[in-house]
């Protein structure tokens, strides 16, 4: 009974980190999605239209936002507490 | 004239209206009823003073001028937010532990408190916030006179509007913003109207767009076709600009005063991050989501020429709507009110605690600050009057630069300008490596060039010489084309060089500077803040009397304040009344409170002047840098301890067996005392009675009888003398008469005692060479011991021929004489208590009463020696040592 108690308390531990380590990959995730019109052709017949650009970027903009809810709402649910770096409780003071 | 009246009707209703939720939430706030105030959502929404009335209005006229370009000024600060665990979540945490007030005093405070620095950072803020405040209160002059214009009004003054605006705002500021000092206790009015007027800007934009893309056109899929038909259908963003104004975005997020304001200073609960980490970039999504319908619509309907600044205005007003116009004016005002508001209140903490107080303390000195003058009320007033004078600079620049079109430029300048912070920020937070010295040689390089090139050059203070051939006539110093880059974008090029020279002379100077002892324990706790949130920039030593010290914090924090935190910390100390001790943990809770009112520099100098301490000591560097060791030390001390714990049981565990057998031979001792007295006692008593009641014995009987309680009496004093000698020796109550004998001698004797009358007959094997020794010690204790030992091995010995040898050697201290006999020996579990008294190996044989070798035991050690039993020899063998005293050097 107490061996699986352990258990369950370790994968949620290691859930959290894995929710960090998401949280920390989101903006590079932003940046890279954000950085493609960097590719796009500015002139000639196959220039993107404003109208798709924006679409795109938008799309972008919400996905990164939906995800970044998403994770931190899962990581408020944990508990009222504050995170520290390895996702424990830092000292209160 | 009506369109004018309405119009500032509305404004001041609107006007009084912020005040009313601003006073509102402070008097909750101070009933205890504001627990509103603490929500995520608020402090989500007063982020938005990010966005300004720049982007309010300029968004919509940047986008009809380049397209999509206006997006990067949103994506940079959404990039940051989604980002909030890698640095918003430890500017927070440190703007929390070390009361931070400003971003001045965030980078002071990190490099050592130094001054310096933070004036440098104020100074640089100034400038770069004047011109926004400029821009603001421009936006809100020239909306209102196209405003009038459009319903056919007089023309209006536009600098007198901006000087009512202005005024109006710095009284708001005042009221609301110089509350209280501490800003700790956070500006809880001015945040909700903040708040509020987040809701309404972001409220009037979206009626704006929903008007344009629903009203106006025919929905997303109408509005789609006419982008494509509009002058700005195609992609023509250069990638440098794209990813160079994404950047400076998210740095200007960071750096800006007032955002640092909104962010740290005034955040509540660094949960709200969180929550503000998805729902900001929401509302710059929501914000910018319209600005292309808008201005592509505006674009259509406005004759050309029209300002595209203006279209989320004029839009409204020329399809005849003037409610919505009406709504987006306010939300245009919002935008600029609400910017200025906490860009004062920001930059006036930052120059009222990093240059005025400084000033006035280096011109009052410090005893007389401590004695006299009310540091509270020069600081309160240093502060109103650096509201009113930063709003004056704003409102002075936008009247000298005219308004034009030039200040519509000036936010990315400023962007530029304050972004030079960021090396030194984020260098700060991650690297403690970074120093004062490198901070401010980076910081001032950064800000050099981004003056000669991009803020002088914009106002076209340069002579053409300069811009075309270079400063001296040097070609790679031209303003807008350094070391030879030509034909790049002037505000990509200044950045370019500003911030890769800055982070580049501040990496290269703190890897060569040397940090000072508070500079590098700042350092450590700025890096590594989520491991010791007891942050520790201690005093160690006394000098400051806490009298002295309590003068100086009435004055600065005030006196029922000082009272309560003076009373409190001697009440942690366990001293009654208001004086604690001046410990070091009890001044860095003083300084942090200062810190919290004039800043951490100015606090540290203050402290420090009283306590007569400018810096910590080593102690103090090591018990916060080297946690590591610490961490490493207390483990190594709980390993020790465990051990030390482990042995202690161990040793209680023996202790607790020999208890245990002790208790059991005490009761032996008792039994076997009792049973030694009872059986002499048992015959003497019956012979006796004999005696006494038989009248018919023979003269014969009478003396056998008498012959064996004679015998038996005999053994009961034998008894009771060996108990009496043994206690006697345990004691130490025995006379020891030292006298010189032969071993050899003392051999003879002691056999020839110890064997006389036996019947089995042992026989001793000695080497008698070996024996002619010459012995100083008690002869007769020592022939008693070995007479017990020998008389033991006849009467154990179990061989079929019994035989001892006697064994002689003499190493260099000692002298040890072994009695070795040939047979069975003694049990090893036996051995270790054949010693002790009444102890019998083999009871069958009982001769004694068991206390011989007890005897023998106390004997040696009371000769200075010692008896043991030697196992392993063949049969019982005990081994008698002599100390090196019992063999003086043959004379």
């Amino acid at each position: 009974m107490s061996e699986r108690r352990i258990v369950f308390l370790e994968r949620q531990m290691y859930r959290r980190h894995r929710l960090v380590d998401a949280i920390r990959i989101l903006p590079f995730l932003g940046l890279i999605l954000w950085m493609l019109p960097l590719t796009w052709e500015r002139e000639g017949p196959s220039t993107i239209s404003t109208s798709s650009a924006t679409v795109y970027i938008f799309l972008v903009w919400f996905v990164l936002i939906l995800l970044s809810a998403i994770a931190a709402t899962v990581l408020g649910k944990g508990g009222d507490r504050e995170i520290s770096e390895d996702g424990q409780r830092p000292e209160e003071h | 004239m009506g369109a004018l009246n309405v119009l500032i009707a509305v404004s001041i209703a609107y006007v009084i209206f912020l005040f009313g939720v601003a006073f509102l939430a402070e008097r909750a706030n101070k009933r205890g009823q504001g627990g509103f105030l603490r929500m995520p959502v608020v402090y989500t929404l007063s982020l938005s003073i990010y966005c300004t009335a720049w982007t309010f209005y300029g968004a919509v006229g940047y986008a009809a001028r380049s397209g999509l370009e206006y997006l990067t000024i949103y994506i940079g600060p959404s990039l940051v937010m989604i980002g909030w665990w890698w640095l918003l979540r430890r500017m927070v945490r440190i703007g929390r532990t070390q009361r931070i007030t400003s971003i001045a005093d965030m980078i002071s405070s990190r490099y050592g408190k130094s001054n310096v620095v933070a004036a440098g950072v104020t100074i640089l803020a100034v400038i770069g916030t004047t011109p926004y405040i400029a821009l603001q209160l421009q936006s809100v002059a020239l909306s209102s006179s196209v405003f009038v214009g459009a319903s056919g009004g007089q023309d209006v003054e536009l600098t007198s509007v901006a000087l009512y605006v202005a005024i109006g705002l710095a009284i708001f500021t005042i009221l609301f913003g110089t509350r209280n000092l501490d800003v700790n206790e956070r500006h809880y009015g001015v945040v909700m109207a903040i708040a509020v007027e987040a809701v309404v800007k972001l409220f009037a934009l979206l009626a704006v767009g929903v008007f344009v893309v629903w009203f106006v056109a025919d929905g997303p899929a109408d509005i789609l076709e006419r982008i494509e038909a509009s002058p700005i259908s195609g992609w023509h963003i250069s990638g440098g600009r794209w990813a160079g104004l994404i950047f400076l975005s998210a740095a200007a997020f960071l750096c800006l005063p007032r955002m640092f304001q909104v962010m740290v200073v005034e955040n509540d609960n660094e949960d709200h991050l969180r929550t503000a980490s998805w729902a900001f970039p929401t509302y710059l999504m929501v914000m910018s989501l319209f600005v292309v319908p808008i201005a592509v619509v505006g674009l259509e309907l406005l004759p050309e020429g029209s300002n595209p600044d203006l279209f989320v205005l004029t839009v409204p007003l020329a399809t005849g709507n003037e409610a919505l116009a009406m709504l987006s004016f306010i939300g245009g005002f919002s935008s600029a009110s609400s910017m200025v508001i906490v860009a004062v209140i920001a930059v006036s903490t930052m120059v009222s605690n990093h240059i005025v107080l400084p000033i006035w303390l280096w011109a009052n000195r410090m005893e007389q600050v401590t004695l006299s003058g009310d540091v509270r009320h020069v600081m309160l007033l240093s502060r109103r009057f650096s509201i009113v004078g930063i709003t004056l600079l704003g409102y002075l620049y936008f009247q000298l630069s005219g308004g034009g079109s030039a200040l519509a430029a000036i936010g990315l300048i400023a962007f530029a300008g304050v972004a030079q912070v960021l090396p030194v920020l984020i260098g700060g937070v991650f690297w403690r490596g970074a120093t004062r010295i490198g901070a401010f040689a980076g910081m001032t390089v950064g800000f050099a060039i981004w003056m000669y090139t991009l803020l002088l050059p914009s106002f076209g203070a340069w002579s053409p010489f300069i811009m075309n051939e270079g400063l001296f006539g040097i070609l790679w110093l031209r303003p807008q084309a350094m070391f030879g880059i030509n034909g790049m974008d002037p505000l990509l090029h200044a950045m370019l060089w500003s911030i890769s020279l800055n982070t580049l002379t501040f990496v290269v100077v703190s890897l060569g500077s040397f940090p000072t002892p508070i500079e590098r324990l700042q350092g450590a706790q700025f890096v590594n803040v989520f491991d010791h949130s007891t942050q520790a920039p201690s005093w160690s030593g006394g000098v400051a009397q806490s009298e002295d010290l309590m003068v100086m914090a009435q004055r600065i924090l005030g006196a029922r304040e000082t009272q309560d935190l003076f009373e409190r910390e001697a009440r942690r100390q366990g001293v009654n009344g208001y004086l604690p001790d001046p410990d070091p943990e009890f001044l860095q809770v003083l300084e942090r409170q200062f810190s919290g009112v004039v800043g951490a520099a100015t606090a540290h100098a203050m402290v420090s002047q009283l306590v007569g301490r400018a810096s910590v000591s080593v102690q103090d560097l090591l018990a916060v840098a080297n946690e590591t060791a610490q961490i490493m030390e207390y483990s190594s001390q709980l390993e020790a301890k465990s051990e030390a714990l482990q042995r202690t049981a161990r040793q209680l565990r023996r202790a607790n067996e020999k208890i245990t057998q002790v208790s059991e031979q005490k009761d032996d001792f008792l039994s076997q005392i009792s049973h030694e007295l009872r059986t002499p006692m048992t015959s003497i008593r019956a012979f006796s009675e004999i005696l006494r009641d038989s009248e018919k014995l023979s003269t014969k009987d009478k003396l056998k009888y008498s012959d064996i309680i004679h015998s038996e009496a005999m053994r009961l004093t034998r008894l009771l003398d060996d108990l009496l000698d043994l206690s006697m020796l345990e004691n130490r109550r025995v006379k020891l008469n030292y006298e010189r004998a032969t071993l050899s001698d003392l051999l003879d004797d002691s056999a020839t005692v110890a064997l006389s009358g036996e019947e089995v007959d042992l026989r001793v094997r000695r080497n008698r060479a070996s024996e002619n020794i010459e012995i100083y010690s008690d002869v007769e204790r020592l022939r008693q011991v070995f007479i017990n030992v020998i008389r033991n091995a006849q009467k154990y010995c179990d061989a079929e021929k019994p035989e001892l040898r006697i064994k002689v050697a003499q190493s260099d201290a000692r002298l040890t004489i072994d009695f070795i006999d040939n047979g069975s020996g003694i049990a090893r579990k036996s051995q270790e208590g054949i010693f002790d008294k009444f102890v019998r190996v083999n009871a069958s044989k009982a001769g004694g009463a068991g206390l011989g070798l007890s005897i023998c035991r106390e004997v040696m050690t009371s000769l200075g020696g010692e008896i043991t039993y030697l196992p392993g020899q063949g049969g019982a063998a005990f081994r008698v040592i002599l100390p090196e005293s019992a063999t003086p050097p043959v004379q």
